[in-house]
């Protein structure tokens, strides 16, 4: 036995250490936000089916929701329409919209041709409240909780396999068991 | 269009550091002269490339291009300029290529050092860094490219990490990773050498210098990094034996065992394979050190965002590199043989001991380190290791690691004649003790158990450090360079125990509420809280508090210390006040807001802490003054009188820059 051998030998089993530990590695795949886990941005911001109306964040308060970034411009908005029609038609949890950096006219006509997935939607014009959200590309989807705190974030078009795998586990029982169901099978 | 010619320079620079790596291996192995002759050209083109990378990706940030991904998360129109600048290395993508950039600029630096050696050794080197560049470069390619575009534009950027957003913390980055970087010089310096199939004394005295000045940087870009931490992170600690800071202490102990061990090596041939092996553990443990901080398997205060492909993609890497270098190191190792022998007292036991006192401290903190991840791959459940394991168990190797060094550097080369030296070194035994003893009882009136202990080992060191060259000059010898360096370091070590010693024996630290106008005693001083007031920054807000503090009732300062909210990140940092008065630093941070006027406030005095940054660095310019020795830069003369085959180095001033 070649006693030089012995640091490969040590080397060959650090390597498997850490090769489990990659497989270990916690929150695989999600996209990091520094808002996760941290209370979800308040907000007062026009409303956009209902003229002179606000939507306020205060209001959301107490149940749980998707918040939803989107814009008419944006070509993974339209790719992910049907998903979010799915999910308002499951009715497992609301879906508030955020209308980003577009012009009312063309985001309702949107709406008006491809169905409307949204509870209430608030308008974002300047693109300040994305920001605060750390928004940088649309879509981008959050799954917040009742006690207002944001749980988890989805960055890109919403697919059906993201829906069943990342939001509806996180969602309580109660919620994701009853109604959740159908989506589920 | 900037950010695309800057990755088309990265794939241009990934096919020069193939053909780098290709010419300087193959050629000499292939006995191809023109072959091996295309290798600095390589490197030198390389260098540009990456060069233009890092220029475009930092005009990138400076414009305020928000339709690259990586300036959009890391940067923000209100950021300063210069925060705007250094941004480039405050996340994952942009620090690997900071990496990439700082290892072309050695790799250029060695390629005109080896113009002075023997022209296959030197294709080889140069080869070597080519493999280690190219896998960097296909790992920022593949998994992390910092050019990626947004589309759409973001409106405005993330911001940076507003703990980056520090003077010592913009800097601290090129610093240590020129350390980390510097290592696989080193290594490829022991990997040519075992390519060749042949290592004698002058591949040590080559080595010797690159080591040491990575390890320069090593020791300055740590002392940063804890420096940082403690003024920035607002909680007056120092050091926090977090894996991230683990990583870059376990190829600082390593390399400080190699400098040793290439010295013994250099000076009398022994020690070949082991220092063969330390050369490669240094950098593979810097190599270790950045799988541990990207790959996401522990968890840190520092760590950057996890993402398991890039864990895989580096352990792949590790697997090639370091299975490479350790199977090369198999196969020629039982080659080599060291013919002299030496005495039990004499200079080479002692730097034996160092070694493995050296090498057994870093494989405590590796254990440490990794035991949360074998606690987990075991099915153990998860582990926490911190400083109750860290603290003993490091000082169980340090200790007689320092009580031999001042004894050790009396010893003589091969034979000891340690009797003749009896004398001196008692005297200053003595002395040591009573010095330590003045510190611990009659400066600072209390201690613990290993106070007395740990002030008469750093007295110890620095007096015997100091005997040798006061009697040298006092005689009118002349001293080299490389001996007054390992003075200043090994000074530097003793300041750097006696502050350590102090700071962790007499610091005292209370948490306290208190509402306006309400005082708290530290010791002799007394802290007066006079309330908070609002403040407003370029791109944060917050509240800053007035504490008033005095010294046996005679006024002495006012802090301020701040809590700051960033307007992007919505992230709070704490900048906790600090002052330096009569030796000790008064640090006051603001806790949480009680309510009624009421804040939660720590209060620290701290005596000498800021030495133990100050000696990391006296440590360092030991090591930058041993660099410019002339044994380095002999002329090819004087070289080629003792070895017909063997050039010289001229290393002197060459820095990664």
């Amino acid at each position: 036995m070649n006693r030089f051998l012995i640091p490969l030998g040590v080397f060959a089993l650090l390597v498997i250490v850490l090769g489990v530990g990659i497989k270990h590695s916690p929150e695989l795949g999600i996209i990091k936000s520094p808002l996760l886990g941290k209370p979800a941005p308040e907000f007062t911001l026009p409303n956009l089916t209902s003229p002179g109306a606000v939507v306020k964040s205060t209001d959301l308060h107490g149940r749980w929701y998707v918040f939803n970034v989107w814009g008419t411009w944006c070509g993974g908005c339209r790719q992910e329409h049907s998903t979010l029609l799915d999910i308002k038609r499951a009715g497992v949890v609301p879906i508030i919209g955020m209308d980003w950096r577009d012009t009312d006219s063309e985001a309702l006509s949107m709406l008006d041709q491809l169905g409307n997935p949204y509870e209430t939607i608030a308008v974002d014009k300047d693109g300040h409240e994305a920001v605060d959200w750390g928004v940088y590309g649309a879509p981008e989807t959050f799954l917040v909780n009742d006690k207002g705190i944001i749980v988890y974030k989805y960055v890109g078009p919403l697919t059906p396999q993201a829906w069943e795998k990342e939001f509806l586990p996180r969602l309580p029982q109660r919620q994701a068991g009853t109604a959740g169901a159908p989506a589920k099978s | 269009m900037l950010p695309e010619l800057g990755h088309f320079a990265l794939i241009l620079a990934l096919l020069l550091a193939g053909l780098q790596a290709f010419f300087g291996i193959v050629g000499p192995m292939a006995g191809r002269d023109r072959w091996t002759a295309a290798v600095t050209p390589a490197v030198a083109g390389q260098f540009v490339m990456i060069g233009t990378a890092v220029g475009c990706l930092i005009y990138s940030f400076v414009s305020n291009d928000f339709s690259v991904l990586y300036v959009a998360e890391n940067s923000n129109s209100a950021l300063p300029l210069f925060y705007r600048v250094t941004a480039l290395w405050g996340a994952h993508e942009g620090s690997l290529l900071l990496w990439i950039f700082l290892l072309s600029c050695w790799t250029v630096a060695v390629s005109i050092g080896v113009t002075r050696l023997p022209q296959r050794f030197g294709a080889r080197v140069l080869g070597v860094l080519g493999i280690v560049s190219f896998g960097f470069l296909l790992f920022t390619l593949a998994t992390s490219n910092p050019f990626s575009r947004l589309d759409p534009p973001a409106p405005d950027g993330r911001d940076l990490n507003p703990i980056l957003q520090d003077p010592a913390l913009a800097i601290h980055p090129p610093i240590l990773y020129t350390g980390y970087v510097g290592f696989a010089v080193a290594f490829a310096f022991a990997c040519a050498a075992m390519l060749e199939g042949r290592l004698d004394q002058h591949w040590a005295r080559w080595t010797r210098p690159w080591t040491t000045a990575a390890w320069a940087f090593l020791s300055c870009g740590i002392a940063l990094g804890s420096w940082w931490a403690y003024y920035e992170l607002g909680w007056g600690g120092y050091w926090f034996w977090d894996p991230v800071e683990n990583a870059s202490f376990m190829p600082w102990l390593v390399g400080t065992a190699l400098i040793h061990s290439l010295a013994v090596t250099d000076k009398r041939g022994l020690f070949k394979s082991w220092t063969l092996l330390l050369a490669i553990l240094a950098f593979s443990l810097s190599l270790l050190g950045t799988f541990l901080v990207r790959s996401g398997v522990l968890v840190s205060v520092h760590s950057f965002a996890a993402d398991p492909t890039r864990g895989i993609f580096i352990l792949c890497f590790l697997v090639v590199m370091i299975g490479g270098a350790l199977s090369l190191y198999a196969w020629r190792a039982p080659l080599l043989k060291s013919q002299a022998g030496f005495d039990l007292s004499a200079r080479e036991s002692f730097l034996l001991f160092n070694n493995i006192l050296l090498v057994v401290a870093a494989a405590t903190v590796f254990a440490g380190t990794l035991a949360p991840l074998i606690a987990t791959t075991l099915g153990l459940g998860t582990l926490s290791v911190g400083a109750p394991y860290f603290n003993p168990t490091f000082m169980l190797s340090m200790l007689p690691l320092c009580a031999l060094l001042g004894i050790g550097i009396h010893a003589n080369w091969k034979r000891g004649r340690l009797g003749e030296k009896s004398r001196v070194l008692l005297t200053t035994l003595v002395i040591a003790i009573a010095l330590a003893c003045l510190i611990s009882f009659a400066i600072y009136s209390h201690g613990k158990i290993l106070t007395p202990v740990g002030a008469t080992l750093g007295v110890w060191i620095i007096l015997t450090s100091l005997v040798d060259p006061i009697d040298r000059v006092r005689r009118k010898l002349s001293l080299s360079r490389s001996v007054v360096g390992m003075t200043v370091a090994h000074i530097g070590l003793g300041l750097f125990v006696l502050a350590l010693t102090t700071v962790e024996s007499f610091t005292t630290e209370h948490d306290v509420s208190l509402a306006k106008g309400a005082a708290t005693a530290v010791g002799p001083y007394e802290f007066r809280f006079e309330g908070v007031k609002s403040i407003e920054g370029p791109n944060y807000e917050g509240v800053t508090g007035t504490v008033r503090v005095s010294r046996n009732g005679t006024p002495l300062t006012v802090l301020y210390p701040e809590k700051r909210k960033y307007d992007v990140q919505r992230q709070v940092t704490t900048e906790a006040a600090i002052e330096m008065h009569y030796g000790s630093n008064l640090l006051v941070a603001m806790g949480e807001d009680l309510g009624a006027g009421k804040w939660s406030i720590r209060i620290q005095v701290r005596p000498l802490v800021n030495l133990v940054w100050l000696a990391a660095f006296i440590m360092a310019v030991g090591g930058g003054i041993s660099l410019t020795d002339r044994r380095y830069r002999l002329t090819r003369s004087a070289a080629e009188e003792g070895a017909a085959t063997v050039g010289s180095t001229t290393v002197t001033g060459e820095r990664a820059g």
